[in-house]
C-alpha cells in the first residue's frame, strides 16, 4: 500500500475541477491509455488571452495521477499566463505535500499537460504531447535529442533531460520513477545511464559520432534471409512478450510490408512501433535504407 | 476499534481459522520442545509433527512419507526446480508458463542467465495454456516442466495431470504450484504422475511462514537447505511445529469444507461476478470461466485504472486486489494479463475477487451496492470515459 499523505487522498477522493470545457482556449493532453495514464488539461482565458480564468481536467490513472491533476488545477486557475509558465512537477509534488518516489511520474504528467497547452495556446500545436506518439514527419533525427530511448513507454531523451535537470537526478532508477523510462523491459536502462553521464558533464553540445563504416552491399536473397532472421530472432520476441506479434508479408526492393498481429493491431503505437522499433532494429541489424510499410488489410 | 473489513483478497493471504489458531498455540508456549530431542519433553512434539503430515497427505492423496514441510510456497518451488536439474546435468533445459508465478518465474530468468535453456508456454486470450507449444518444446533435453495447477490471478486451472503424463514421455520431471489450487479443489496424487508438488500454508488459512512441498516416492531430490537430518534428511533446519501443526491442522478443515467451497463459495462468487456484469458496462471477465478456482473472479473495467478503483472501494473497508501496474510499483500491468493478450481499454482496469468460506452474501451484496458507483465516478473523471459510455 502507496504511503500517500492526506492531502494526495484528499485531491484524490475530492478533485477539483474535474471535467470539460465546452469552447476551451487551450488544450493539452499528455499520455495514452496503453501506457496505463493520461490526462487533457482545458484552459479558459480572459478576453485579453492573459488570464487563466477557468480550468477543468480529465485523468486516466491512479491516486497519485488524479491527485496531481487536481493539484496542478489550483495552482494555475485565476494565474495570468506568464505566472504559470514556469511551474513543473515539483511545485505539483510540493503542493500535495510529498508523493512517493516511484509516483512521481504523476507530478511530471502534470507539468507536460501544462506545457502541452501553453505550446497549444501560442498556436505552435495542436496540445497533444501524447507520450511517445509524436509524428515527427519527415524531419523526424534518429539520432537527435528528440529520438525515443525508452521504447516500452515512449520516452525521448529531451524528457529525460529535462527531469534530470529539473529536479537534480543522479540514477537511473531516479529517472524511471519520474518519466517512467527504463521501467519496462529495461533494455534502455544502459542508454539512461549514459545520458545522465553526458548531462553531468554538461557538455555544451553531445559529442560528434563517428562516421558510420559503409554498408557492405548485399544480394537481394541475403538482405531477404537477413531481414527474416532479424524479424524471427529479435522482433517477433520482442512483441509477443506483450502479446503482439507481427508478420512479414512482403519484401520489395528496400520497401518491407508487414502486418501487426495480436495486441500490437490495437495499440495505438502502433505506428512507432513500427517506424522507431521494427524499422530500426532492421536498419542496425540489415540495411540502414529499408523503409518498413504495415500491411493494408 | 478495528473497523469490519469484508475480505475478497484471499488469493494473497487468509485469515488463519479459529481452530489452527487454537491448535498451534499450545506449541508456541507449553509444548517448545525439539522434535529432535531424546527426551520425553520434546520427543512428544514429534507426534504432532506426524500427525500434521498425515493430514496434510490425506489432503492430497499422498503418502505421509512423501511430504515435508518448509517455509513457504516459494522455497518448495525453488527447491523442487534445482533439485530436477542437479539431478540429472545432462539435460538443461526448463520447461514452464509465461503466466506463472514469480517463485517460478523469476527462479527461471536467473536459470537462463546462468545458461540453462528455458522456454516460456504461451496462453491463449482466455489464458489457457497452448499444449501443442508446450509439446513441441517437450525434448530429451528437458529436465523438467513445471505449471501451476491454479493461476493465482485469474483463477484458471490448468490440466496439470495430462502435462505430467507428457513430461513423462520424454523422461522429464514435472512439479506444479500448487498453492492456490490446495483445499480449493480436490487432489488426489497417487493416481497422477506428478512429480513435485509445492503449497503454501497461509493460502488455507494456516498463519504465513509454513509450506509444504510432496515429492513423489522414487524421485531423487537433493536437499534446498542443507544441514541437519530433519524432514527425513530432505530439509534441514528445526522444525516449525506450530506452523506444521497449523497447516496439518487447516489441511483437515480444507478437506472438511472442500463441498462448501465447490457450492456456497463458487455461488457467490458468480453471484458477484454477475451481479457486477450487470449493473457495470464495458466490464469483463478475465479468464476461463469454464476451468477455474471456485473463490475467485477477475474483472476488468474498461477505461479506467486499478489502483483508483482499490482506493476507492478501500474507503468502504473492502479489500481486493488489481493487475494494475500502479498497484504492484512496477510500472508495467500483470505479466499473466499481458501474456494474455488483454485489450489495451482493459489492461489497467484489472480487479480481482477472492472469496473464502469467511465471505457472506451479506457482504458481496455491499459489494454489488458500493462499487458500480465507483465505476461510474472514475469514468466520469477519465478522459475516455465517453468511449465506455458510448458502446456501452
Amino acid at each position: 500500500m502507496w504511503n500517500y499523505t492526506e492531502k494526495v487522498m484528499d485531491h484524490f477522493l475530492r478533485p477539483r475541477n474535474v471535467g470539460e470545457i465546452a469552447e476551451p482556449d487551450a488544450v493539452g493532453e499528455v499520455g495514452n491509455i496503453t501506457c496505463g495514464d493520461a490526462l487533457k488539461l482545458f484552459l479558459k482565458l480572459d478576453e485579453a488571452k492573459e488570464n487563466i480564468v477557468d480550468v477543468k481536467f480529465q485523468t486516466f490513472g491512479c491516486a497519485s495521477a488524479i491527485a496531481s491533476a487536481s493539484a496542478l488545477t489550483e495552482l494555475i486557475k485565476g494565474k495570468s499566463v506568464s505566472d504559470v509558465e514556469g511551474i513543473n512537477n515539483r511545485n505539483i509534488a510540493d503542493f500535495l505535500g510529498e508523493l512517493p518516489e516511484e509516483k512521481m511520474h504523476c507530478s511530471v504528467m502534470g507539468m507536460e499537460a501544462l506545457q502541452a497547452a501553453l505550446s497549444n495556446l501560442r498556436g505552435e500545436s495542436d496540445g497533444k504531447m501524447t507520450t511517445g506518439d509524436h509524428d515527427h514527419g519527415d524531419g523526424y533525427d534518429p539520432d537527435g535529442i528528440d529520438r525515443i530511448v525508452c521504447y516500452c513507454f515512449g520516452v525521448t531523451e529531451r524528457q529525460i533531460r529535462d527531469v534530470v535537470k529539473g529536479n537534480g537526478l543522479t540514477s537511473v532508477e531516479d529517472v524511471t520513477h519520474y518519466c517512467k523510462a527504463g521501467g519496462g523491459c529495461g533494455g534502455c536502462k544502459k542508454d539512461i545511464a549514459a545520458i545522465l553521464e553526458k548531462v553531468s558533464e554538461e557538455e555544451p553540445e553531445p559529442a560528434s559520432e563517428p562516421e558510420p563504416e559503409a554498408p557492405k552491399k548485399l544480394t537481394n536473397v541475403q538482405k531477404m534471409m537477413l531481414i527474416q532472421k532479424a524479424i524471427d530472432d529479435e522482433i517477433r520476441p520482442g512483441l509477443q512478450a506483450d502479446g503482439g506479434d507481427l508478420e512479414l508479408i512482403d519484401i520489395d526492393g528496400d520497401t518491407v510490408t508487414v502486418a501487426l498481429r495480436g495486441s500490437c493491431a490495437g495499440c495505438p503505437s502502433a505506428h512507432i512501433t513500427l517506424k522507431r522499433w521494427v524499422e530500426a532494429k532492421l536498419h542496425e541489424l540489415v540495411s540502414p535504407d529499408l523503409v518498413v510499410e504495415a500491411s493494408k488489410g | 476499534m478495528r473497523k469490519e473489513v469484508v475480505y475478497v483478497d484471499n488469493n494473497a493471504t487468509t485469515r488463519v481459522a479459529p481452530e489452527v489458531l487454537e491448535a498451534m498455540l499450545p506449541f508456541l508456549t507449553d509444548f517448545y520442545g525439539n522434535p529432535s530431542s531424546i527426551h520425553t519433553f520434546g520427543g512428544q512434539v514429534r507426534e504432532h509433527v506426524q500427525t500434521a503430515r498425515e493430514q496434510l497427505a490425506s489432503l492430497l492423496g499422498a503418502s505421509p512419507e512423501e511430504v515435508i514441510f518448509t517455509s513457504c510456497g516459494t522455497e518448495s518451488d525453488n527447491a523442487a526446480i534445482l533439485s530436477a536439474l542437479e539431478n540429472d546435468v545432462r539435460r538443461r533445459k526448463v520447461i514452464t508458463s509465461r503466466v506463472e508465478h514469480p517463485a517460478v518465474l523469476s527462479l527461471c530468468k536467473v536459470l537462463q542467465q546462468r545458461g540453462y535453456h528455458v522456454e516460456f508456454v504461451p496462453v491463449n486470450n482466455r489464458g489457457q495454456l497452448c499444449l501443442d507449444a508446450l509439446c513441441k518444446m517437450l525434448d530429451d533435453e528437458t529436465a523438467i516442466v513445471s505449471v501451476m495447477w491454479a493461476n493465482n490471478e485469474t483463477g484458471n486451472i490448468y490440466p496439470v495431470l495430462e502435462i505430467a503424463d507428457i513430461a513423462h514421455q520424454h523422461g522429464a520431471l514435472f512439479h506444479t504450484d500448487a498453492v492456490q489450487a490446495v483445499g480449493k479443489v480436490p487432489i488426489n496424487l497417487a493416481k497422477s504422475n506428478i512429480d513435485f508438488l509445492s503449497l503454501s500454508g497461509h493460502k488455507l488459512h494456516a498463519p504465513k511462514g509454513i509450506g509444504g512441498l510432496y515429492v513423489r516416492k522414487g524421485v531423487r531430490f537433493n536437499q534446498f537447505l542443507i544441514g541437519g537430518h530433519q524432514e527425513y534428511g530432505l530439509r534441514a533446519g528445526t522444525e516449525n511445529v506450530p506452523g506444521i501443526v497449523a497447516l496439518g491442522t487447516a489441511a483437515g478443515l480444507a478437506e472438511q469444507h472442500m463441498t462448501d467451497e465447490r457450492t456456497r463459495v463458487a455461488a457467490m462468487r458468480d453471484h458477484l461476478e454477475h451481479g457486477l456484469l450487470k449493473s457495470c458496462p464495458n466490464a469483463r471477465v478475465n479468464g476461463s470461466p469454464r476451468s477455474r478456482l471456485p473463490n475467485t473472479t477477475n474483472v476488468s473495467f474498461e477505461y479506467i485504472e486499478g489502483e483508483s478503483i482499490l482506493l476507492l472501494m478501500n474507503e468502504f473497508n473492502i479489500a481486493a486486489s488489481s493487475g494494475s501496474a500502479c498497484t504492484s510499483g512496477s510500472l508495467e500491468p500483470s505479466h499473466v494479463l499481458r501474456a494474455m493478450g488483454l485489450p489495451y481499454t482493459a489492461l489497467h482496469g484489472s480487479i480481482r475477487f477472492s472469496l473464502s468460506r469467511y465471505n457472506t452474501m451479506d457482504e458481496v451484496e455491499l459489494i454489488l451496492e458500493k462499487l458500480p458507483p465507483i465505476i461510474t465516478r472514475l469514468r466520469e473523471i477519465s478522459p475516455y470515459g465517453r468511449m465506455a459510455e458510448g458502446d456501452a
